[in-house]
């Protein structure tokens, strides 16, 4: 009758087994090698270098082949792998003038210096479902332009004094992978939690400000997409050199700024920086943080989630969000048989003082 | 596992959460905030505890992980197989062989000694982050010994219910001085806290805290003075072992309402059937 909950070694050992099984699917379909999700699979493989904070294609793309597709479920892995490795120092900050544009366009001028580049983007698709494609076909090969070194929108608008200048800022980047987020938080370290946040979390924040829970009437000023050097100083040689390439997704919004009593009216920035190509993100990650500027900027207080950087700052980690959800199928027998003799004892004594 | 770490954790993390262990011996009580690392099980799962046990433990060490008292509950065998993989220390069931003991809700049944060091999984760290959602406020609100609002909630309880009706996770004050949330043992536990020889320690990895009580700390229930703290339990002995005053677990056995009751400690259960004690159903449970 009483079956003791022993063998939890061989079921998790059995559970295993088939999780490998379910993985690797029908065997007789040939099996997805690592380069083939990191080639055709690039936005799932640069979503998982964003939020697991690693900038290495093949490991994401090892990892999304390990989870099964489940992208937190790879973030996880990369995470607890990210974290096993020595830091060794930082880079010189990346300058993303200097990028090499692939993608490059401005809500808020028809033309520009550099003008507009659409790149590879969904953007005028038509969203059909190309049945074509199911026999895939290669597409004809195509000469793509170089890319090119573009200015930034928002330096056009700083020059004429119309948007609030941005002074820079030689304080060492903070890093909440190796010191405790505290609050207040500065908005560097602000920045740096929303990069590596969830997406959706992050898209559905900004969205809110869009339909008035701490609205911020943001113009996208620019978004560039395109690779930038990795700099280091190496203290031994005295200067710095390029230690690699990364791709960014960079968004600057340009929002309205009223209501100063001592400036003539200028524009605001919002600002979001993301490993790969992640537009939708960066854009969101821009729109977020200028609504958590709203105390720096003396706009009032809404109320509004996004405007909250303690809501918004505890709640954006997806693992950390992911494991705390689900641990709560683990067992909780002693908590729950405390609360069932709380419940029992208290209905009996109402029962008591009923009879 | 050569491409880790004895016990997972590089040298420079397991320094860092020394520090932060030191610092909370130091203040009974008070949650030290700590650069918690991402490890291969997910937030929620005992990530605190298990950082808190690869920077304690060292080659000699003897390690008993236990989850809701039981030493063969899935997450207790992950952990303690993930830590004989990449430690390789010694294992044990035995209570009073085990040198760390790493727990998740419960405190072992049988006393603790000197040199041995009780280690808590922490979901919440924060005894009044249910009173008031903001690290900011609460932070605050121990720094100024301002606890009134838990005892107006305690009193609110009594209000309702007649009694405090918190069964877990029941509210403790460490030295006259921090309210600390002893993690979700349930409140028949309580009382181990206070006096014990062994050093507790409480890890919150998620939340990135970790706080303790060295040994011999006096750890006081909250409570009124005509409504004294009682550590309860379910009004039976244990059907395998005979004991009365162990922690149950209730087993539903059928479903016509048939219910046994058996220690949730099952190294203390296994102990005292090993020396001859039976319960009610010890025959037909063998």
């Amino acid at each position: 009758m009483y079956v003791a909950v022993k063998g939890g070694e061989r079921a998790i050992a059995n559970a295993h087994a088939w999780l490998a099984e379910e993985r690797r699917g029908d065997p007789a379909e040939p099996l997805l090698s690592v380069a083939q999700i990191r080639e055709q699979m690039a936005l799932a493989v640069n979503r998982v270098m964003a939020e697991g904070s690693l900038y290495d294609p093949d490991l994401a793309a090892l990892a999304i082949r390990q989870a099964r597709g489940d992208l937190i479920e790879a973030v996880f892995l990369i995470r607890a792998y990210r974290t096993t490795l020595p830091r060794l120092g930082s880079s010189v900050p990346v300058d993303t003038g200097a990028m090499a544009v692939d993608r490059r366009v401005s809500a808020t001028f028809k033309d520009l210096p550099g003008g507009q580049v659409l790149g590879p983007t969904f953007d005028y698709t038509h969203r059909l479902l190309d049945f074509a494609e199911a026999a895939a076909m290669d597409p004809a090969p195509l000469g793509t332009p170089g890319p090119a070194r573009v200015p930034h929108v928002t330096a056009i608008l700083d020059r004429d004094g119309l948007i609030e200048p941005v002074a820079p800022d030689d304080t060492p980047a903070p890093d909440l992978t190796r010191e405790p987020l505290e609050l207040p938080a500065s908005r560097a370290l602000r920045l740096q939690a929303l990069a590596r946040g969830d997406e959706g979390f992050l898209l559905s924040l900004a969205y809110s400000t869009q339909r008035g829970y701490g609205r911020t009437h943001a113009f996208v000023g620019e978004l560039r997409i395109g690779r930038v050097p990795v700099e280091m100083e190496i203290p031994e040689l005295g200067f710095a050199i390029q230690i690699g390439e990364i791709e960014l997704s960079e968004c600057e919004t340009v929002n309205q700024f009223k209501g100063s009593r001592t400036e003539p009216a200028q524009f605001t920035r919002g600002y979001g920086l993301v490993l790969g190509q992640s537009e939708r993100k960066a854009i969101a990650v821009s729109l977020v943080d200028r609504a958590l500027r709203w105390q720096e900027l003396g706009e009032d207080d809404s109320g509004a989630p996004a405007q909250d950087a303690e809501f918004v700052l505890s709640h954006c980690d997806n693992i950390q969000a992911t494991g705390f959800l689900e641990h709560i199928k683990l067992p909780h027998y002693v908590d729950f048989q405390a609360e069932l003799e709380l419940v029992r004892r208290l209905r009996q004594e109402a029962n008591e003082a009923a009879s | 596992m050569s491409d880790y770490n004895f016990a997972y954790l590089d040298e420079q993390t397991k320094r860092m959460i020394r520090r932060a262990i030191l610092k909370a011996l130091a203040i009974p009580g008070y949650q030290v905030p700590f650069a918690s690392r991402e490890m291969p099980m997910p937030y929620g799962w005992g990530t605190g505890g298990v950082q808190l046990t690869a920077a304690c433990l060292v080659p000699d060490d003897r390690l008993k992980v236990i989850d809701q008292g039981a030493d063969d509950t899935t997450n207790a065998v992950s952990i303690r197989a993930f830590f004989q993989r990449t430690a390789g220390v010694a294992v044990t069931t035995a209570t009073t062989q085990a040198t760390v003991i790493q727990t998740r809700h419960r405190i072992p049944e049988t006393p603790l000694t000197d040199g041995q060091i009780l280690i808590y999984q922490v979901p919440i760290p924060e005894p009044l982050r249910f009173l008031e959602p903001r690290e900011t406020e609460t932070r605050r609100m121990h720094a100024l010994e301002e606890y009134g609002l838990m005892h107006v909630k305690l009193y609110e309880d009594i209000a309702r219910h007649g009694q405090i009706a918190t069964s877990y996770a029941y509210p403790v004050k460490v030295e006259g001085r921090y309210v600390m949330d002893p993690s979700p043992i349930p409140k028949f536990d309580n009382p181990k806290l206070s006096d014990n020889p062994a050093i507790q320690l409480f890890g919150a990895g998620r939340e990135q805290r970790i706080y303790a009580l060295p040994p011999w700390t006096q750890v006081v229930s909250l409570d009124f003075d005509d409504h004294p703290f009682v550590a309860s339990k379910a009004d039976h002995a244990c059907d395998l072992c005979g004991a009365r005053d162990s922690y149950l677990d209730e087993v539903v056995t059928d479903d016509v309402g048939s219910r046994m009751f058996v220690c949730s400690d099952t190294d203390h259960c296994t102990t005292r059937r090993d020396a001859g004690h039976t319960g009610r159903l010890a025959e037909v449970a063998a």
